[in-house]
């Protein structure tokens, strides 16, 4: 696997919605690099004829009865926001944005 | 003997008999928060006031004749990655500074039914992300028994509270080892239940499919009652398991291993792991087989990739769950001036908000589940994944339980490995097999090691819903230590 360079890292950021400086990425790339090259082994023992597991319990579909269920006031649910206009959750601008 | 130093099982004894309140309790536990916790930071939040009203109640349904369970009236020192209606719930990140959630997490509903009195939220790697707590936003905790190093991690106020008498019980959270290495370092007793035995939901999410709530206490029968009192089946959690509590108090009372089969786990052992720790892990070993136990070596090949699997898929599973920060509905939010958009204003508030780590993770898991890499990364994860749980399946079909230390080193020195991610992430090394494959595990004090004095800790590892072994087992090596140190090991600590 190719090393993970000051690019890539800057790609990632931007994936994951963090604004990081300039220094930041110089560091975060080595110490992903680092990790990278440790965990990479998994792939020695992941043979084609293994399933993956994506949970420890056999569990699929869970459901509960349909019953109405008292949840949050919307008061409640507002309570902890940064900015709340009218009722609602007031937000930054979202359109206009590259697409 | 003080309030503070009496386990749980005694206080409870104590309330019911009448011969002490519950507010004489709370209030000699909050006093030695008081006297001691500036030196240990344990605690993020303290809630004096409502602690004392708690245990008011507890003591007027006393009076009015109620009939209350075990553990009614005795403190308990929560992780402050539970939500709490009544006190702020940070997860130990500037992210959430201040937040406080409209609803209370099914494991603290569960502490207030059972008469618990909640003291306050305790110190923890931001977003449980960490082995030595010095990733919270809010300053490190220390070890009570040396306080220039770990108390472990990620819940390392829950054991400091817990081993420096602040409480003698407390929560944490299991993902990768974050309750059983720091209980193995301040010389406690911590367990992580089956995956699904304890509730998940108002845990703030860092893996959702390893993440697993579980108890601390100075004694491995005091772990049981708390245990019983959190756990079992949530109608709130979907990964919760639709049966009964394993009898783990029972268990805890049974402390008997005569005929049992015991398996030292074959891989975990030898090269990087410190003399001292394997000095009295051999013990535990020996002390086993004195008490009747048929030891054997079990080899679970697998358990080697482990830790490579884990720092694939614990950091796959954050950096989708920790996308919910976002700055719009709770929590922080920075550089919001009119003229950025949403998601400039998201990165900047994400930036400003999580630490080094947790970036760190987000931007790992990003990067294994990205495509082009999903399969080398996250799918070979999973699939080491599945032959994790074929190793345990096999082992468990020629013993009982498994053996290993806890971790291979004791309490490092606070700074020895903030910055090295690699040196960090192995000392879960022992403890990650169980995360992945649900099984229940739990540790207990083994001694000390003999370069340093500090506290080693034993791993016993049981099957899925095998909780019960792991308190049969872990009373038994605690009775018989006992009677040869002559009481607890943490009386061995050096008094704050």
């Amino acid at each position: 696997m190719s090393a993970i360079t000051r690019d890539e890292v800057a790609h990632l950021a931007r994936l994951s919605r963090l604004a990081l400086a300039d220094d930041e990425l110089e560091h975060y790339a080595t110490q992903l690099d680092d990790i990278i090259g440790a965990v990479a082994r998994v792939a020695e023992v992941a043979t084609d004829d293994i399933p993956p597991s994506s949970h420890a319990l056999p569990l699929t579909n869970v459901y509960r009865p349909d019953e109405v269920r008292p949840g949050l006031t919307p008061e409640q649910a507002l309570a902890a926001a940064p900015a709340v206009e009218d009722g609602r959750f007031r937000v930054p601008r979202i359109l206009g944005e590259e697409a | 003997m003080s309030l503070t130093h009496r386990n749980a099982a005694e206080l409870g004894a104590l309330m019911a008999a009448g011969e002490v309140s519950a507010v004489e309790v709370a209030q000699a536990h909050l006093d030695r928060v008081a006297e001691v916790d500036s030196r240990v930071h344990a605690f993020l939040h303290v809630a004096a006031e409502s602690a004392l009203e708690q245990a008011r109640a507890v003591d007027a349904r006393r009076a009015a004749g109620e009939k209350l369970g075990p553990l009614a009236g005795v403190p308990i020192a929560h992780k402050d990655v539970f939500t709490t209606r009544d006190m702020p719930t940070t997860a130990g990140s500037k992210i959430l500074e201040g937040y406080r959630p409209p609803y209370d997490a099914t494991v603290t509903t569960r502490l207030r039914e059972a008469g618990l009195v909640i003291l306050g939220k305790t110190n923890l790697d931001e977003f449980a992300m960490g082995s030595s707590t010095e990733n919270s936003a809010y300053g490190p905790t220390r070890n009570p028994w040396d306080l220039d190093r770990v108390p472990g991690g990620s819940s390392g106020g829950s054991s400091a509270a817990v081993a420096s008498y602040q409480a003698p019980l407390s929560t944490g959270t299991d993902t990768g080892g974050s309750i059983r290495q720091p209980a193995a370092v301040t010389g406690i007793v911590g367990m992580k239940p089956t995956y699904g035995g304890s509730s998940r939901y108002g845990l703030i999410a860092f893996a959702s499919s390893l993440d697993t709530p579980g108890p601390f206490a100075r004694t491995v029968l005091d772990a049981a009652l708390l245990h019983e009192a959190f756990s079992g089946h949530d109608v709130m959690d979907t990964t919760s398991i639709h049966a009964e509590v394993p009898p783990v108090v029972e268990a805890a009372r049974q402390a008997d291993v005569a005929g049992l089969r015991v398996g030292v786990v074959r891989e975990f052992g030898g090269e990087g792991y410190q003399p001292g720790v394997t000095a009295r892990f051999q013990e535990a070993v020996e002390l086993l087989e004195s008490l009747g136990a048929k030891v054997t070596e079990v080899s679970c090949p697998s358990f080697t990739y482990a830790l490579p699997a884990y720092y694939l898929i614990a950091p796959s599973e954050c950096s989708s769950n920790l996308a919910r920060f976002d700055g719009m509905r709770y929590g922080l939010r920075v550089a919001d001036d009119g003229t950025r958009s949403a998601e400039e204003v998201m990165a900047l508030t994400r930036a400003a908000g999580f630490g080094a780590e947790v970036k760190r993770r987000i931007m790992l898991g990003t990067y294994a589940l990205s495509s082009g890499y999903y399969d080398a990364y996250y799918g070979s994860a999973q699939k080491v994944r599945t032959l994790i749980a074929r190793d345990f399946e096999a082992a468990f079909h020629q013993v009982d339980v498994l053996i290993s230390p806890t971790t291979p080193t004791t309490a490092f020195p606070i700074g020895e490995r903030a910055d090295d991610p690699m040196a960090m992430y192995l000392a879960d090394l022992c403890t990650i097999p169980a995360n992945l494959a649900g099984n229940a595990a739990i540790s207990v004090p083994c001694g000390r090691a003999d370069e340093d004095g500090l506290p080693v800790g034993l791993q016993i590892m049981a099957p899925v819903l095998g909780d019960d072994r792991c308190y049969r087992v872990g009373a038994a090596v605690e009775k018989a230590f006992e009677d040869r140190w002559g009481g607890p090991l943490l009386k061995e600590a050096p008094s704050l």
